[in-house]
């Protein structure tokens, strides 16, 4: 083979320039691979195109939800640096104060995706406060002079960015200079006064605003930093603040007690530290689920069980957005590769006009899906004839099936959100279930996915809560789902936003005509009802008589509330339906958790004991099924070897195992020459075993 | 008797099963019984029936053991002793009770077959029997210790060794003969003339090893009932609780001493193995096949993924090494790429950096460290959109590679947008190497691709423990470089020889003085000064036939850096040509 040698482990590949520069365009992957591709052209534009959509929308959410933390963060930053200004004015009599500001950032946990924060922090800081920004890891300063050199080179680098590059030749004979402080600050003292002269070529910047801008160091892992070196940089740079204006920004991953746990206190009453909560990584997630799936602005949508592996994967294994986003991309690329009607999977108008081309093949894709069968078999029988014989009756059956498809997606976020809206503030959370202190949105998504959550004992006694809130409580909510509907443009639902409009006038009226008769307000809402839900109208109808029987009469706040919740039982009778009942869901709906999982979560481990111990798994011939922990004699070899050497405890004995091994396999050939080369094969074996 | 057996039983225990087979060999021999021989072989072809239906031999066993509890009634106590010691046996044993299930039966058939042949046996085995005599002690100095638990041990380990080895040896029974005839021609020589006195003493000790055997089969036969039915109903939890201490408890782990070097079997070399693997045809080829065909169906949609930012990892048994090849051949041709044999000895994080700034951006500059390497590596690569490159790497959890810094180093490689990797991973514990963070440098995607075929170029660098070591080519340089030298240097070369070979067992041998060697060639009239010798080690050391070490006390150590099978057999081709 080309790429095995005894001399050398790296072999270097370069075609021939002249005859094909040409890469091959990425789409030609997405169409080879499949045998049936059906408009994988289409497919993969469509792909991109969604993709970067959701894209540029997580960044432009990571944008806004840092927006407030560095807003503060700057406000801190030209506060505490002002200060320094007024401090250096007159600083032979102020020398005492000694105190580096200092901003703690609690990040949390999900430190995969910090870097991402740092980087756009050290943006938005080199932007509006300093040009001096630096950024420093534990693992690049094992010592005082590795820290001291790191920040003195990228210090410098800063500067680079700012003045001409007419110094860079000093720079690289100063690389090797050993750093201190001193130089340090008398390097600060010769930029910041060089750069005064020049103060109209800087005036672009808003640092200009100070004569002398502050340095910026973030140190981003502050945990990991050994407590000597912060200790003694914190001692050493407190002495030199008034000629060395330094700000520290601290990236705490776990909680702000660890400073005064890594410094003692002398060191620690040097700092003026301020506290920054950065948002929790789960809000995080739940406002990204909520921008990027439970909207129509983008037609993917998630089954339950992705969801659920997804979300699964983010709370137990890492905590990071970047995963969960690339766990999306994922999914979004299986989804339109492996679907070929996931041609369909845009806008609606976009998606009809598709429909109108379609081929034979794909129309034969949309009659074999599940849930279209299942649909054509509820139809009257010409119309089942028609769907399965007539391509444009189809394809027009088709457009409506998919524009039903988005209007339910319409209708079916508005009332999860009502729903939400009504059941967050609840005692118990009764329909969230992984978090207690928040009860989110996603969860209440899940369960929604996963079954009829109206057949659900938490949402019965959810339900049931709800007919005990009192009045302030209901008004609240109901005033939320208002402006829910309300800013919706959706037809099908504005008749449920005047409903909730005329409950609230009622409630409120409630006070003002408490004197009056029931009979009428009730029968007119019964009417109201009428027009609405058949269904709701029997039930209501029956409770009121139940209770007229039962009990006393209520007071109209109660028949009111009651009529409240069993409308929003009906809204969710209505309009929570599963994604499943809905014909041609699969062109929307991503479904294969397994595959994901398999390439997001794998288990190396498992899937060698399955190979070892079960070779039928893979290997499909009939001689290797067997029962439960016995292996035939006629599995591969390492199989058995690796079956024997279970048989013993910590350690083999060589000679046993190759022994063993040819009884098991000579048994199988009976005797001949073979025993020879089978042992000795065995002893490869052995050696790759100790590869492992 | 009984008592002198009660006493020794602890010892006895072990020996039998040496000592039954022992006997099952030569009734062989001696009758050349025909009619057994047809039993045997039936018994070969009935084993995958066996395999296939448990309950019914279990049965079979069960009647032989009340059988056999009569004939043996004499021993009782011993009996329920043995039972004792056979749940025991039994609680050691894993969930995977393959091996242990298969060979107590063997065992108990083997014992039955005995059972109907005793006397003859011991009127007719005269010549066999010394060797079982001499074969008790054998074995029995090796278990010396007795306590219960690791009587246990030996226990099982002799079940698993002794039973495999001895069908063995009946498959192979012209081998065996050569491969027993030296282990025991001194013992037989021996007790020879004993025989004839010692005969009562021997029919009695036969009469004891056949008690013994019905007591193994007693044991064995508890052993094959309880495993595959009891054992799954029993408290799972409680058993893996017991297991856990058993794997890690402090007391030492017993083996069976039994080594390489007593198999007798000549070493086979490199080249002769290699002749022996290729004659192996593989099974499964079709299925294996068509598991290959399947991946090779992902290659494409490798290179999508791989061209959207994701890296690709492949995980699962055997070697990945000819599907990553065959990738590379099929979608790599009109792409730069680079393949990494991580599990190449030498490989290193600056070797793979090198490659690429070299041979890939044509870089002829040197850098200060690996970390400035990196910097401008991906400085070129941001700079450069239009620039691709694959980096293929076999075993990226190899020895060299796993380090933390190289993770590092490479994830870096990978996270850039025009870098795309394809690795491959075989350790168990591969994916600890990274934490969070380089996972989401690499930003994996996980490929199942379990092939079944053999590690065979990976582990072409690594030498096996059977197979020859350094093979011929050291005996073969030493005779040339010493055909070519003086009659007197030669000399002077098998003085070293031999007195290396002398301290081969010393451990803390570390070579010979130059005073000593000095002193030895005068002594054979080799040299006749200090400066002639050292004028001929230097020309040794020029031909790397030895080596000198300074000593802690200032004095030079010679030394032959050649293992001492190549040395012995190097003495003996000098010898037989002079």
């Amino acid at each position: 083979m080309a790429t095995s040698s005894v001399s050398k482990g790296c072999f270097v590949f370069k075609p021939d320039f002249k005859k094909r520069k040409i890469s091959v365009p990425i789409e030609d992957y997405f169409n080879k691979g499949k045998n049936e591709s059906e408009d994988s052209k289409l497919r993969f534009e469509t792909y991109q195109l969604i993709w970067q959509q959701m894209k540029s929308e997580t960044e432009r959410l990571q944008e806004e939800l840092n927006k407030n933390l560095f807003d503060s963060l700057i406000e801190f930053l030209q506060k505490s640096h002002s200060g320094f200004q007024k401090n250096s004015r007159d600083w032979g009599c102020q020398i005492k104060l000694r105190e580096i500001p200092t901003a703690a950032l609690v990040l949390g946990v999900n430190v995969t995706d910090h870097d991402l924060t740092f980087r756009s922090l050290t943006e938005v800081l080199q932007n509006n406060v300093t040009p001096y920004v630096v950024s420093l890891q534990a693992k690049d300063c094992p010592d005082m002079k590795h820290f001291l050199q790191k920040l003195a080179s990228q210090l410098m680098d800063c500067n680079v960015g700012v003045q001409s590059k007419e110094k860079e030749n000093v720079q690289v004979t100063q690389k090797k200079i050993h750093y201190s402080m001193d130089s340090l600050s008398t390097w600060y003292m010769n930029v910041t006064q060089k750069t005064d002269p020049k103060m109209p070529r800087k005036k672009r910047t808003p640092s200009s605003q100070w004569q002398s801008p502050p340095v910026v160091l973030i140190l981003k892992d502050m945990e990991s930093f050994t407590t000597k070196v912060l200790q003694d940089f914190i001692i050493i740079s407190s002495q030199h603040l008034h000629e060395f204006p330094l700000i520290l920004i601290f990236g705490i991953a776990t909680s702000p007690i660890v400073i005064h746990r890594l410094l003692p206190h002398a060191v620690s009453s040097l700092l003026c530290i301020e506290l920054f909560q950065s948002l929790s990584c789960k809000e995080h997630l739940t406002t990204v689920l909520d921008k990027l799936l439970l909207t129509t602005q983008f037609p993917f949508k998630l089954s339950d069980k992705v969801l659920q592996v997804l979300t699964n994967i983010f709370l137990y294994h890492d905590f990071s957005i970047q995963n969960f986003i690339k766990g999306l991309q994922l999914s979004l690329l299986e989804h339109f590769y492996s679907q070929p009607l996931s041609v369909l999977c845009c806008n609606l108008p976009e998606a009809k006009r598709r429909i109108n081309f379609l081929s034979d093949n794909q129309c034969e894709n949309i009659r074999r899906l599940p849930s279209f069968r299942r649909y054509v078999e509820k139809q009257a029988s010409e119309k089942q004839v028609a769907l399965l014989t007539n391509e444009r009756f189809l394809k027009e059956e088709t457009q409506s099936l998919i524009e039903n498809l988005h209007v339910y997606h319409a209708n079916y976020f508005l009332v999860l959100r009502c729903l939400h809206q009504f059941t967050s503030s609840l005692p118990k959370y009764p329909l969230g279930r992984q978090c207690a202190v928040h009860f989110q949105i996603r969860e209440l998504y899940c369960t929604c996915l996963e079954k009829s959550i109206w057949d659900s004992e938490e949402y019965a006694s959810a339900l049931q809560l709800l007919r005990m809130l009192a009045k302030d409580e209901l008004m609240a909510m109901l005033q939320e789902c208002f402006k829910v509907f309300k800013y919706s443009s959706e037809k099908q639902l504005g008749n449920t936003a005047k409903r909730i409009e005329e409950f609230l006038a009622q409630f409120q009226s409630l006070d003002a005509e408490a004197k009056e008769e029931e009979e009428d307000t009730s029968e007119s809402q019964s009417k109201g009802l009428q027009k609405t839900d058949l269904y709701h109208l029997q039930k209501s109808l029956l409770e009121m008589k139940e209770l007229r029987r039962t009990s006393k009469r209520q007071t109209k706040f109660e028949v009111l509330r009651e009529q409240l919740v069993s409308f929003i039982h009906s809204l969710v009778r209505e309009y929570l339906l599963l994604p499943d009942t809905q014909p041609l869901h699969e062109v929307l709906y991503f479904s294969a958790a397994h595959t994901l999982r398999q390439h997001l979560n794998a288990a190396p481990r498992i899937a060698l004991h399955t190979a070892l111990n079960n070779p039928y798994y893979y290997l499909k011939n009939e001689a290797l099924r067997s029962e439960e922990g016995c292996i035939p004699n006629v599995a591969p070899d390492i199989c058995i070897a690796y079956k024997l050497h279970l048989e013993c405890s910590r350690l083999i004995n060589l000679v046993d195992w190759s022994e063993a091994f040819a009884t098991v396999v000579t048994a199988a050939e009976k005797m001949d020459a073979n025993s020879v080369t089978s042992e000795e094969r065995n002893e490869i074996i052995h050696l790759q075993c100790s590869v492992y | 008797m009984m008592s002198k057996l009660e006493s020794e039983e602890d010892k006895m225990l072990e020996v039998q099963f040496v000592g039954d087979d022992d006997v099952l060999n030569h009734i062989l021999d001696r009758e050349g019984g025909a009619k057994i021989k047809k039993e045997r072989a039936q018994l070969l072809v009935n084993t995958k029936k066996i395999i296939k239906k448990p309950e019914y031999d279990l049965e079979e066993d069960d009647q032989e053991v009340l059988k056999d509890q009569n004939y043996v009634e004499v021993l009782g106590r011993h009996v329920q002793e043995s039972l004792k010691n056979g749940s025991a046996t039994d609680g050691g044993n894993k969930v995977y009770s393959f091996q242990t299930r298969k060979h107590p039966e063997k065992m108990a058939k083997l014992a039955s077959e005995l059972a109907k042949t005793p006397r003859k046996s011991v009127s007719s085995n005269l010549k066999s029997d010394p060797e079982i005599t001499i074969d008790i002690p054998q074995c029995s100095k090796g278990h010396s210790a007795s306590d219960t638990v690791q009587l246990k041990n030996n226990d099982k380990s002799e079940f698993l060794s002794t039973a495999p080895r001895g069908l063995r040896k009946r498959l192979i029974v012209p081998r065996f003969h050569s491969d027993s005839e030296s282990e025991y021609s001194a013992s037989n020589s021996e007790d020879d003339e004993g025989v004839a006195q010692e005969y009562e003493e021997d029919t009695n000790e036969v009469i004891l090893s056949e008690q013994i055997q019905a007591q193994n089969r007693v044991v064995a036969a508890p052993v094959c009932k309880e495993t595959p039915s009891k054992k799954m109903k029993r408290d799972k939890t409680s058993d893996l609780v017991e297991e856990y201490f058993e794997a890690h408890s402090s007391s030492k782990v017993l083996t069976s001493d039994r080594t390489l070097q007593k198999l007798k079997r000549a070493k086979l070399d490199q080249q002769t193995l290699h002749n022996l693997l290729s004659k192996v045809s593989p099974s499964f080829s079709a299925e294996l096949k068509q598991l290959n065909q399947q991946y090779e169906q992902l290659f494409h949609k490798w290179m999508l993924q791989l061209h959207l930012g994701f890296n690709i990892v492949l995980y699962g048994l055997g070697s990945k090494r000819d599907l990553l090849e065959r990738f590379r051949t099929t979608m790599l041709q009109d792409c730069i790429h680079v393949v990494i044999n991580g599990f190449f000895p030498g490989i290193s994080v600056k070797s793979i950096l090198n490659s690429i700034t070299e041979e890939v951006l044509n870089h002829m500059g040197t850098f200060r460290s690996v970390l400035d390497q990196l910097d401008w590596i991906v400085n070129k690569f941001k700079e450069e959109s239009s620039l691709e490159l694959f980096l293929l790497i076999h075993n990226l959890d190899s020895q060299m590679l796993r380090g933390d810094k190289s993770q590092q180093i490479i994830g870096q490689l990978s996270s850039l947008r025009n870098i795309y990797l394809i690795a491959s991973i075989d350790h168990l514990n591969a994916p600890l190497m990274w934490d969070h963070a380089k996972q989401s440098l690499y930003n994996w995607l996980w490929y199942e691709t379990t092939t079944y075929s053999h590690y065979t170029e990976e582990t072409s660098y690594e030498n096996s423990l059977l197979v020859k070591q350094s093979g011929s080519l050291p005996l073969s340089s030493l005779t040339h470089v010493l055909r070519s030298l003086t009659p007197n240097a030669r000399g002077i070369f098998r003085l070293l020889i031999k007195y290396q070979l002398d301290n081969q067992d010393n451990p803390s041998y570390i070579g010979l003085s130059f005073q000593d060697f000095y002193q030895q060639c005068r002594e054979a009239f080799l040299v006749n000064s200090d400066l002639t010798l050292r004028a001929q080690l230097t020309e040794f050391r020029d031909h790397k036939l030895i080596r000198t070490k300074k000593g802690t006390d200032g004095v030079e150590y010679l030394l032959i850096p050649v293992d001492s099978g190549t040395l012995t057999d190097f003495l003996e081709k000098e010898e037989e040509e002079f």
